[in-house]
């Protein structure tokens, strides 16, 4: 076959290369150029060489210190919601009503935390568990109950928990919804005919036919959960003291309340590199398990 | 195993409220015996799944009973009722070895560990499943996996009734013969009552000893094969049954005599009182009318073409408005395009309004 040679396509290419250097390449290269280097402003810049980065995976220096320590606190964060937020998401699917008016009811009320900014979000709690004035707040310590985000760690911690958990469980139980209605009815009736129990039904049908918007539940919630900012550093500041000082959070300390810009451009090479890595696994995992099935698929 | 009554039968899905004529099934009242080998057939949209879906309880009807052994099981659930059921499309349980599917509707009903591992073995080796009992099931392909639910439908012995819904549809032809004499063989080796849901009338006559013909929500006609085909109580039955369908025409009939465009064709029986009112039409099979050479005494027809099916021939052609599909005996050639036809009396019907007229010898 002859190739067609068509200089003017480049036409076509090249405004695509442009905009991706502008919106990616460049300003990568500007984090990679900072974090090679030092500078104290004035745009003055001394070589460092991989300096910031063996600081930074270094826990004993400070940098690594507070480094290593958001990242466990983040990753400890992650798996806390998703053990609450997948099980949740999974009840909720199950129990919403099949059809009638109901289901629009349903997905408008869950879908409702969804439609809500970030920081407004943060802002809603903020206020909701302020023990002077907040609903929340001021309830629980009229129960008797001591509770203060402010100052005491364990109710930040359990604040900024129960907020993402408000925030998100929607979206997991919206995809398990999406893939519940996806299954046939014959299954449903195939299982009735074979005797099972409501039980025997979920381990049997609807968790196995779920299994692929649940992988792509995790991976969202995981990534939006490993990212997050604005809801805590709105709601605690990453406070009290540094208990809920997320890796990003740290990383705005770090650029613009230090400016330091070199320490900082090394911890967000390597934030994104976990990021980019947690992603390329999930990857994985999801096409490997879909090439699991035969290359002949009935109807079913 | 068991004798199933259904008695003044009837559903809408609209509800009980609904319009008689948009009852998916209008009440039927009928008898399915213990043993027997039936066939659900009909067009799709018929109401024949509706049907089954109701014996085994995974659709509750609007009114009427259902009597397993004379015990009225209609409030019960499925799976008190005790039945198995076979789906158009294969069901199989993804996380479940092939030999896990088999033994399911038997751990669920708490059967013991040594009699689970023998029935599967055998409906494995009925099934030519043996070598993939270990097998992931969704590996499979579309007709293994149908195997696997007709095996689930096939594992548990005491069954009142095996109920299939077209279940050969995603089967490759060939396979589709070698599975439909297996059914035919285990309904004989086992003795259990089957009933068999298709739009297919060869799969229908071959699996059946007893067809049920449905139409448009109604059970028109049960019999064996044979009275389907030489004595259909509907014009329908007589159209859907048979390759090509029975000719059905309009006719005025007026006691031994049908009267087609003017020519009088002789009838067997004596039709004296029909219903002023009714649609009279007579219907007869292609294989009961001959083309022969075109004889003042004969009904004239223009052969329009032949169509030769190897081992026989029919002719279409066309008596006015009506047209006509004709056997063509064997070693006759058509010298142009005109035809007499000749009528079997012993095979020509009367119908009114759709229906057979039985008529008086």
């Amino acid at each position: 076959m002859d190739k067609v040679v068509n200089q003017k396509a480049w036409l076509l290419v090249l405004p695509v290369f442009a905009v991706v250097a502008f919106s990616a390449i460049i300003p990568l290269m500007t984090v990679v150029n900072y974090s090679l280097q030092d500078t104290f402003g004035n745009n003055q810049f001394f070589w460092n060489g991989v300096g910031w980065f063996k600081e930074l995976l270094d826990p004993s220096t400070d940098l690594g210190g507070r480094f290593f320590a958001s990242l466990w606190r983040n990753l400890f964060f992650s798996a806390v919601i998703l053990a609450i937020e997948v099980p949740l998401g999974i009840v909720i699917a199950l129990s919403m009503p099949r059809q009638g008016w109901t289901v629009a009811a349903c997905l408008v009320i869950l879908a409702l935390p969804l439609l809500i900014p970030w920081n407004v979000v943060g802002t809603i709690w903020q206020i909701f568990g302020r023990p002077d004035i907040g609903l929340l707040g001021y309830t629980l310590n009229s129960l008797g109950i001591n509770y203060n985000y402010v100052s005491n760690e364990f109710d930040a911690w359990a604040t900024v928990i129960v907020m993402d958990v408000w925030h998100w469980t929607s979206l997991v139980a919206l995809l398990c919804y999406a893939g519940l209605k996806s299954i046939p009815d014959a299954y449903y009736q195939a299982a009735q005919i074979d005797g099972a129990s409501r039980w025997a039904v979920f381990t049997a049908i609807q968790l196995p036919k779920m299994h692929r918007v649940l992988l792509i539940a995790v991976l969202l919630r995981f990534m939006d959960s490993f990212m997050i900012y604005t809801e805590p550093f709105v709601l605690t500041g990453g406070g009290p003291g540094n208990s809920t000082t997320f890796i990003s959070i740290e990383l705005v300390k770090i650029a613009l309340g230090q400016f330091d810009l070199g320490k900082a451009a090394a911890l967000s090479l390597v934030y994104n590199l976990i990021i980019l890595i947690v992603c390329w696994v999930f990857y994985t995992v999801m096409t490997n398990a879909g090439a699991e099935r035969p290359p002949k698929e009935g109807i079913a | 195993m068991a004798r199933i009554d259904l008695v003044d039968l009837a559903h809408s899905y609209g509800g009980n409220d609904a319009a008689p004529e948009s009852f998916a099934l209008k009440p039927v009242t009928m008898t399915w015996r213990q043993g027997g080998a039936y066939a659900l057939l009909g067009p799709s949209g018929c109401g024949k799944t509706t049907l089954l879906n109701l014996i085994s309880g995974i659709i509750t009807p609007s009114r009427g009973e259902i009597l397993f052994d004379g015990v009225d099981v209609t409030p019960l659930s499925t799976q008190k009722r005790n039945i198995a059921q076979v789906f158009q499309f294969p069901v199989i349980y993804d996380t479940m070895t092939v030999g896990q599917n088999l033994a399911f509707p038997l751990r669920n009903r708490g059967v013991p560990r040594a009699e689970i591992d023998a029935r599967v073995a055998e409906i494995a080796r009925l099934l030519d499943l043996t070598h993939d009992l270990n097998r992931k099931a969704t590996r499979l392909t579309a007709d293994a996996k149908q195997k696997i639910s007709l095996g689930r439908g096939l594992v548990r012995a005491d069954v009142a009734a095996i109920l299939f819904d077209e279940p050969l549809t995603v089967i490759d032809p060939e396979l589709k013969w070698q599975l439909r004499s297996k059914l035919k063989a285990l309904h004989r080796e086992l003795d259990l009552t089957m009933i068999y849901v298709t739009h297919d009338q060869t799969e229908a006559l071959t699996f059946a000893d007893t067809v049920v013909v449905m139409h448009d929500g109604r059970v028109v006609q049960s019999g064996t094969p044979a009275e389907l085909f030489e004595k259909p109580a509907h014009t329908f039955v007589g159209y859907f049954i048979g390759s090509p369908g029975m000719n059905i025409v309009p006719a005025e009939v007026s006691g031994r005599e049908a009267r087609i465009g003017g020519h009088v064709i002789a009838l067997n029986r004596n039709y004296g009182q029909l219903p002023a009112d009714a649609r009279i039409e007579v219907g007869v099979r292609p294989e009961f009318v001959d083309v022969t050479t075109p004889t003042p005494d004969l009904l004239s027809a223009k052969i329009e073409r032949i169509d030769d099916l190897g081992r026989i021939r029919f002719a279409r052609v066309r008596v006015g408005d009506a047209k006509f599909a004709a056997r063509v005996p064997a070693g006759f050639s058509i010298s142009d395009g005109v035809a007499g036809l000749k009528f079997d009396p012993a095979h020509v019907h009367v119908y009114a309004d759709s229906r057979l007229v039985e008529g008086t010898a």
